[in-house]
């Protein structure tokens, strides 16, 4: 049918108007038309871990994918130090993951930016698996920070994770992979649980505060009236501080500040689970 | 009527048989047509139809801002007071489109103010727009009354702030998911304290506070409130002395929806809750716990759309709360609800058309399970009506698939999203195709389809013959050659819209749809296997389309890495950047 004129093209230029403008309703409002950003990673505390289907996705590492470093320089610059472990895993597989694809899966990026306000931004690392060209923000300034933003997007990582204090109602979300350390971790911590209760716009105290006078945690503190646990993928319940920092990462499932006269237990278990390990 | 045109009224003798109506007439009862589609029928009739069609228009909805110029569009219709305008395309939203590529409004924005200084609304998707050109809406329409601007970039809050301090018959003001640069919440704080006419404020996806007793009063003086969407920034307490402003709001989005509260605090949001009547939307809910959705219970009773997509509620906090929500028919929901979620909406939301489950740790990061086929059948169950749905899995079946169109065979929206590229059928470990084959034998009403998985030219073959309502086909990581293209362009009668990203089909399949593109709004081709030749024919043999390439430097040059193509009466571009070749 090369070279027929199309029958459209019998009609006046105003039909070729009319044809652009055509009706072009969406079916659904606008509001049904969102999509969604890059999303972020959500680290859900109770989710029970579960072996992959088969061997095509990526697959559970044990102690053995790990450098040996401790990594104590991987800090909120360098989020490769966890991820970058289980990309190398990954690239064993054949296909790709959906993390290393750019624009995949199809989400959009200001649900990454809901979720990322509260931190600061770590820079870019290298893209994964990019095939363009990466985007330097050569725009005009104003679209700078979402720019990179979106270049981030796809390439951080974070790990939050629920953090419950004894005593305190309200539990908060930490994000791992912005520290690079236990101190590091530890000391965020007990920033965050020495706060006074949720400020008020004008900075005056309200709602009900367990305990409104500063409490120093010092966590990692042997002496100290509380120590720092975690729940492990296997539902176990560990002392922090135990296992090399990566380590930690890929089994904490969530955090939680025990009263040391209820930590007591924890010792004999930890033992006998590592005992368990070694047989 | 504005602007009427006179015309001679001819003689009407017994000879002539039609009657003609005074265009008044015509143009009056012409005005009372809504729908574009039928609009576009009326102007097709005749000469006298046209043009009594295009005086009495005063909404115009532009699919691709490059279709059309402002010009051509001004001097077709004089009486527009309302403009929608779509701009890039869809995929960059997913970073596929190098940022500077086009689609700015500014160039529109300065023919209206000479052609339609009546103009009230303008709403933009995808559109770049910068502080400047806010401005200069905000001071030369006096008129102008409700600006909606989604997934655009550009501008930042200072823009806002123009639009607030100048623009005093706002009724409007709606930004969502857009690349905005925010600066700060000082912009909400530029609303004169004279200004009363307020009726729809969404500022849900800005990061920065605002000044809360700046929006307390807005939202106070501000009798005719029907939608308020807030951000994060704002807290429980706060919400709850907005409400008490404002209970005749119909859309509400909270802020963070947890916090430390007294015992009389959190009853006073109850009570807060109990007294909106007229809730039928609810959005916001950041870091919502169990805790504090009883206090959303009393409001639930007619809510008809519920956007969780920010809260990680797990199945059972959700099923307590969809128990309240009888009358749901739009729910949007983070994966964290698990399949167990997906049984409670099942049971407890009968009436539900539109289901849309979000990843809530879309690069596995985590032990992520989401929701998996089990899920996607327990919600077909129960809900017949369903019609929309939006679905990112890491898990699927064919059988599954085969299952849920049975039950639900209305289906004009299916999106399915696994979200690892060419993943087959767990189970049998079988392609995806007859999952998608199913969905267009059974569901002869679809419109859009979004397909992912393993698949081949199979699953393109089934689209081609049995989707003959599909307007839109998003296509990804599909496909074995250039035969599954083919069989879309030619079976596919409403084709409207065409995007394809990492797809086996080259310059046999693209030259295939030599006479459908001008029927089309718009075809995208991406990372496939197109090359400069094909795009180049295609350009030559078809010169009212326009044939863009997107080149990225130092990449092979003979290959068309991002072809798009799309009809327009304006010609090529003239705005272009460098790395936009129109061929």
């Amino acid at each position: 049918m090369q070279g027929d004129s199309s029958p459209r093209s019998m009609l006046t230029e105003s039909k070729e108007d009319n044809l652009v403008l055509s009706s072009e309703d969406s079916s659904c409002p606008d509001e049904s038309e969102l999509e969604l950003g890059l999303g972020l990673s959500l680290s859900h505390p109770r989710l029970k871990s579960q072996p992959p289907p088969t061997t095509q996705y990526a697959r559970i590492l044990t102690a053995m994918d790990f450098s040996s470093s401790a990594s104590s320089s991987a800090s909120s610059s360098s989020p490769n130090a966890t991820a970058g472990t289980k990309r190398a895993a990954d690239s064993l597989v054949a296909s790709n993951g959906p993390s290393q694809v750019v624009g995949w899966p199809p989400l959009r990026a200001y649900r990454m930016n809901s979720f990322n306000n509260n931190h600061s931004k770590s820079p870019a690392t290298e893209a994964k698996g990019n095939q363009t060209a990466a985007r330097k923000a050569t725009d005009n300034g104003s679209n700078k920070n979402n720019s990179i933003a979106k270049e981030e997007a796809h390439i951080r990582r974070s790990l939050f994770v629920k953090v419950n204090m004894d005593g305190t109602p309200i539990g908060r979300k930490v994000d791992l992979s912005a520290h690079g350390s236990y101190e590091n971790l530890a000391r965020a911590l007990e920033d965050m649980f020495n706060e006074p209760a949720t400020k008020g716009l004008n900075g005056e105290d309200r709602g009900i505060v367990v305990g409104a006078k500063k409490r120093h945690l010092n966590l990692l503190d042997e002496s100290s009236n509380f120590v720092l646990t975690y729940e492990d993928k296997e539902g176990d319940w560990m002392l922090v501080g135990d296992v090399p920092w990566d380590m930690f990462l890929n089994s904490v499932r969530r955090l939680r500040i025990m009263r040391t006269s209820e930590a007591n237990g924890l010792a004999p278990r930890l033992e006998e689970k590592k005992s368990r390990l070694r047989s | 009527m504005e602007c009427k045109r006179k015309k001679e009224w001819p003689e009407s003798n017994d000879s002539n048989r039609a009657t003609t109506f005074p265009d008044e007439v015509l143009e009056r009862v012409l005005s009372l047509l809504k729908s574009h589609k039928d609009r576009s029928s009326v102007s097709l009739v005749c000469k006298d139809w046209y043009n009594a069609e295009r005086w009495s228009r005063s909404h115009v909805f532009i699919g691709n801002c490059y279709s059309v110029s402002p010009e051509i569009l001004t001097r077709r219709f004089p009486n527009i007071r309302s403009v929608t305008l779509k701009g890039k395309p869809r995929f960059s939203d997913f970073n596929l489109v190098p940022p500077n590529w086009g689609a700015d409004i500014h160039s529109w924005l300065m023919v209206f103010e000479k052609k339609y200084p009546l103009l009230q609304e303008l709403r933009l998707k995808r559109m770049t727009v910068t502080d400047e050109s806010l401005e200069f809406l905000s001071l030369s329409f006096p008129n102008f009354k409700a600006l909606s601007l989604l997934s655009c970039d550009g501008f930042s809050t200072d823009g806002l702030a123009a639009i607030a301090t100048n623009c005093k018959n706002l009724t409007e003001l709606d930004i969502q998911e857009n690349g905005i640069e925010d600066r700060s919440g000082n912009w909400l704080s530029c609303f004169p304290e004279s200004f009363t006419s307020l009726e729809v404020l969404n500022f849900a996806n800005l990061q920065s506070d605002v000044n809360f007793d700046a929006l307390e009063r807005l939202v106070s003086r501000c009798k005719s409130f029907k939608t308020l969407k807030v951000n994060k920034s704002i807290t429980l307490e706060q919400l709850q002395r907005l409400l008490v402003h404002a209970p005749q709001l119909v859309e509400l989005g909270t802020g963070t929806f947890s916090e430390e509260l007294t015992a009389q605090q959190y009853s006073e949001l109850e009570t807060a809750f109990n007294n909106c009547k007229n809730i039928h939307t609810l959005s916001g809910l950041w870091e919502a716990t169990a805790q504090f959705l009883p206090v959303l219970y009393p409001a639930c009773t007619n809510l008809t759309f519920l956007n969780l997509s920010y809260s990680t509620l797990d199945g059972d906090d959700l099923a307590k709360l969809l128990v309240h929500c009888p009358n749901l028919r739009r729910l949007w929901v983070l994966d964290t609800v698990e399949d167990k979620g997906l049984e409670a909406v099942g049971s407890y939301c009968p009436l539900l058309e539109e289901l849309r489950v979000f990843p809530a740790d879309p690069f596995d990061e985590g032990i992520v399970h989401g929701v998996t086929e089990a899920g996607f059948i327990a919600v077909s169950s129960g809900c017949p009506r369903l019609h929309y749905v939006l679905y990112f899995c890491r898990q699927m079946t064919n059988a599954a698939v085969a299952t849920v169109v049975q039950n639900c065979p209305d289906f004009t929206h299916f999106r399915l999203c696994i979200m690892n590229p060419h993943q087959p059928d767990y189970q049998t470990d079988e392609p995806m195709d007859e999952a998608f084959g199913a969905v267009v034998k059974t569901c002869t009403k679809l419109q859009r389809l979004a397909v992912s998985g393993l698949l081949t030219d199979l699953t393109f073959e089934y689209t081609g013959k049995y989707a003959k309502n599909l307007e839109t086909l998003s296509v990804a990581f599909a496909g074995s050659s250039d035969w599954g293209m083919q069989c879309v362009l030619e079976g596919c009668p409403k084709l409207r819209k065409l995007e394809i990203r990492d797809s086996p089909f080259g310059n046999a399949a693209l030259l295939s749809g030599l006479e459908k593109y001008e029927s089309m709004r718009s075809l995208w081709m991406s990372d496939c296997n197109v090359t400069m030749n094909g795009a180049r024919y295609l350009a030559k043999e078809m010169p009212r389309l326009n044939v863009e390439v997107i080149k990225e430097e130092g990449i092979d040059n003979s290959k068309a890495d991002k072809v798009y193509v799309y009809r327009s009466v304006a010609g090529p571009r003239r705005d272009a950047p460098p790395f936009v070749l129109t061929l």
